[in-house]
């Protein structure tokens, strides 16, 4: 498939920044790079790493998604309300409900973006207000923090687990391995599946897709779906990690999300973009964040590195796209 | 046999009638040219054939078969491919991608098993001759590599028909050669085609019928070689149109725009000329001579590394776009529809959009009286085919659109005026409307820079003809000693040489 160098490269640089940036970091904290430390980090971030995984697919078809954390922020509320009904509940019924709600969320999206033709970034920056609107209205921004213990034992199953000298537990999280084989599945879908090349089709030139016979709707409403249902598992994630549900703790943090994507590779103009990009893409702002905590600094600043890496990313893929157009016009001089 | 068959078929946009009733084959294995006037009708005409467009009325055929649901997808099927100017390659993936996504999407596999397939495309691009590597990015490819893609991307869904959309616009003669040949061998497998052009010479040259269109119906379809250029005219138009060379020079006196020992890198060298006001003076040389380079750098779109530009004797600076209409330059680019429309913005918007300050009336308030009346004068000048000039850019044919990029520079009346290519993708008839707008403003005073290589088009119009080759400016001549050949033939040679 496409020797996309460009691509590979950022990958090569990003990876090493992770490391430098790593080392770095162990200079002022030497505990940094213990494997406890790494699994904590990793759990912390599982929920923005299984939005990226959508906002990755977004930003491929050409698309784009702010309402995200609004749909994950309401499918928990709803879902867990829900658990507190019934008696019975589980955590599988739980993400199955959550994943359904969060179809429906992004269905809306998908359908109102491509049936009216109207502008993504518009869509859900109104649905995004909408959803988290109504959910205000309904539970007059009530939190819950007597939240059903399967929930707990879910954020704390490990998949492996070792014994500290302290004596406590620590290993890698359900949750990030949730997240990871969620990364690798992605990956061979994005590669190998015909679903998969069309969302980098249409998002490399939509009116070439529609010409070749692709169907445009299956694409548009399958993205915002996915992202959809991602929203909806970081939802039930979310809860289970933080124990109560808070109605405005994760709207807000869209743009952080989209930072680790853009960073990673992916293209705003659509077409571009890569799952392991995506994951060092967090990676990075992860480490970033952490370090800035441990070297004091207010976490106010870090909203000021969400905005430049956007817009350095940005800009950087612009000069690269012209300098690209530019080699492309060469003129053989004769000589005298 | 036909491969196509369409019968009396009819296309309304609106109150357009942009197809009134059609008739329009092509033979297996047989080359179709199709001419006619901008706005006639030619691309809607494919766009039917394609499944992109539903005709309100008639029947079409296709390999035989009726098409009772058009849709592109069942286009593809039945073997019509179509190559739009635009090539609709996808710039992101990789050429051998591109060639094998129409059989991945019409396989019943939910995945998209490339390697299937990748044998059948390395097959196409050897049978093509085209010397590519299958893994580089479309983007990355120069456009004459990017339309070999596009063919091979047909021939990979088995396409029986092959429709080009104004082909040629974009290569080298040397590039449209190396087409021809390849389209005639293809011709010999049993593959038709259907070739658009405005250039009637390459009409006559590759195609065995040709169907002229006009107005939204078909004149008349013949044997091309029983086609002389100028009778394909009279049937576009009603009446023949001869090009005759230029006989009345002027020469003003003063210069307003000269350069001397400009350079750019990888762009061109030392080149030095003077341009005088109410002079029009040709810029020609083969693709890749540097021409347009040295616009760009002229119109600051890439400012030159060394040398020097004057305007009116003083030396200036030009380093960005807005340096250059400042000193009253205006630059009409190649490479018009991409640089210069706001699509969704209505004709008029469009044509006004670089003057607006001309139409202030009372209280420094735009007039739309003073506005309508500008716009009207440049839809009736220019022969722009619509109805109303409130509608979106989007709903001109192709060659109206480039007419509308024409009128709004031309609208600035500025003191140089750089065409590039003026003509591209024009019909004969508006081709007479555009050069009286360049000799009624040379005769104003306006000195005006055409850079093109339609030979009869230079000695049409220009009073001085420069050519450039390899980067640098190889001849200088007045337009009364030059004819066809000798200015064919310059046009190959290096300096020095
Ligand atoms: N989408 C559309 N909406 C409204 N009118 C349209 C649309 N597409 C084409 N038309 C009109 O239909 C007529 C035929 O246009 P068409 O594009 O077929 O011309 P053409 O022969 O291809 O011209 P050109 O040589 O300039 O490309 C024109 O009057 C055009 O304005
Ligand atoms: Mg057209």
């Amino acid at each position: 498939m496409a020797g996309n160098s460009i691509l590979k490269h950022r990958e090569a640089v990003l990876a090493a920044l992770v490391v430098v940036l790593a080392l770095g970091t162990s200079l002022i904290n030497p505990n940094f790079l213990t494997l406890e430390n790494i699994t904590d980090l990793l759990k912390a971030n599982t929920v923005s790493g299984i939005f990226s995984l959508g906002v990755l697919m977004v930003i491929v078809s050409g698309g784009f998604d702010v309402s995200f954390t609004a749909i994950a922020q309401v499918t928990q509320y709803a879902i867990v309300l829900l658990m507190l009904e019934r008696t019975e509940g589980n955590i599988y019924l739980a993400i199955l409900a959550a994943v359904f709600f969060g179809i429906v969320l992004g269905l809306i999206n998908g359908a109102i973006i491509h049936y009216y033709n109207m502008p993504a970034i518009i869509v859900t920056i109104a649905t995004q207000s909408l959803y988290y609107g109504i959910m205000y209205v309904v539970t007059r921004g009530r939190q819950i923090n007597d939240i059903p213990s399967f929930f707990w034992s879910f954020s704390n199953a490990k998949v492996v687990e070792f014994t500290s000298p302290a004596g406590g537990t620590y290993g890698l999280s359900l949750i990030t391995a949730l997240w990871f084989i969620l990364a690798v599945i992605l990956y061979v879908f994005l590669r190998h599946s015909k679903l998969g090349r069309s969302i980098y089709a249409v998002g490399g030139s939509r009116i070439s897709a529609e010409r070749i016979g692709f169907n445009l709707a299956h694409t548009t409403l399958f993205v915002y779906a996915a992202m959809g249902a991602l929203a909806g598992l970081a939802g039930v994630v979310h809860v289970s990690i933080v124990q109560s549900v808070i109605p405005s703790s994760i709207v807000g943090s869209e743009l952080q999300v989209i930072a680790a994507v853009v960073l990673g590779g992916a293209s705003v103009t659509g077409g571009k973009g890569t799952v392991l990009g995506a994951f060092l893409g967090v990676l990075l702002l992860a480490i970033l964040s952490n370090s800035l905590t441990l070297l004091r600094i207010s976490s106010y600043y870090s909203n000021v590195f969400t905005g430049l890496i956007i817009l350095i990313s940005v800009t950087a893929n612009a000069i690269q796209v012209q300098r690209q157009r530019r080699q492309r016009v060469r003129v053989q001089i004769d000589k005298a | 046999m036909n491969f196509i068959n369409a019968k009396n078929i009819s296309k309304d946009f609106g109150g357009v009638h942009a197809l009134k009733g059609v008739y329009f084959t092509v033979r297996q294995g047989e080359i179709m040219g199709l001419v006619g006037q901008n706005g006639c009708g030619k691309s809607t005409l494919i766009k039917t054939l394609a499944g992109v467009w539903r005709p309100d009325g008639g029947t079409l055929e296709i390999a035989g078969q009726k098409v009772e649901n058009p849709s592109p997808f069942i286009a593809i099927k039945l073997g019509v491919s179509v190559i739009y100017q635009d090539l609709s390659l996808f710039p992101n993936l990789s050429v051998l991608e591109n060639i094998c996504l129409g059989p991945i999407i019409g396989d019943n596999s939910l995945l998209s098993r490339i390697s299937l397939y990748r044998g059948k495309a390395m097959e196409i691009l050897a049978r093509l001759g085209i010397d590519i590597n299958p893994d580089d990015l479309v983007e990355d490819l120069p456009i004459a590599k990017q339309q070999l893609v596009a063919i091979a991307r047909a021939l990979a869904n088995d396409s029986r028909l092959l429709i080009l959309d104004e082909p040629t616009t974009a290569l080298t003669r040397r590039e449209i050669i190396q087409l021809f040949s390849l389209l005639s061998n293809l011709k010999k497998g049993g593959i038709s085609f259907v070739f658009i052009s405005h250039k009637l010479g390459e009409i006559l040259e590759i195609c065995d019928r040709v169907t002229v269109m006009r107005d939204g119906s078909i004149i008349g379809t013949e044997e091309a070689a029983s086609l002389n250029i100028s009778q394909i005219e009279g049937m576009m138009l009603g009446h023949a149109l001869a090009l005759q060379k230029k006989t009345a020079f002027r020469s003003g006196k003063e210069v307003v725009l000269s350069v001397e020992h400009l350079s750019k890198k990888n762009h061109f060298l030392d080149v030095s000329f003077a341009l005088h006001a109410g002079e029009v003076l040709g810029l020609s040389g083969l693709l890749g001579s540097g021409r347009t380079e040295l616009a760009s750098a002229i119109f600051g779109i890439s400012p030159a590394d060394s040398g020097k530009i004057l305007i009116r004797g003083k030396e200036v600076r030009i380093a960005s776009v807005g340096n250059a209409i400042h000193y009253g330059i205006a630059y009409v680019p190649e490479d018009r529809l991409t640089q210069g429309l706001v699509m969704p913005h209505s004709i008029s918007n469009n044509i006004v959009i670089a003057t607006l300050e001309q139409y202030l009336g009372r209280l420094a308030l735009l007039s739309f009286q003073k506005i309508g009346l500008t716009v009207k004068n440049w839809i009736s000048k220019l022969d722009i085919k619509t109805d109303d000039a409130r509608k979106a850019a989007s709903t001109l044919s192709g060659g109206n659109q480039q007419k509308i990029v024409i009128a709004k520079w031309l609208a600035m009346n500025p003191a140089v005026l750089i065409m590039d290519g003026p003509t591209v993708g024009i019909d004969v008839g508006a081709k007479r409307a555009i050069y009286d707008t360049i000799q009624t403003n040379a005769a104003q005073g306006m000195a005006v820079i055409v850079i093109s290589d339609d030979i009869p088009e230079l000695l049409a119009n220009c009073d001085r003809i420069l050519i450039m080759h390899g980067g640098r400016l190889t001849v200088e001549m007045p337009t009364s000693e030059a004819d066809e050949e000798s200015l064919q033939r310059s046009m190959e040679i290096r300096s020095g040489a």
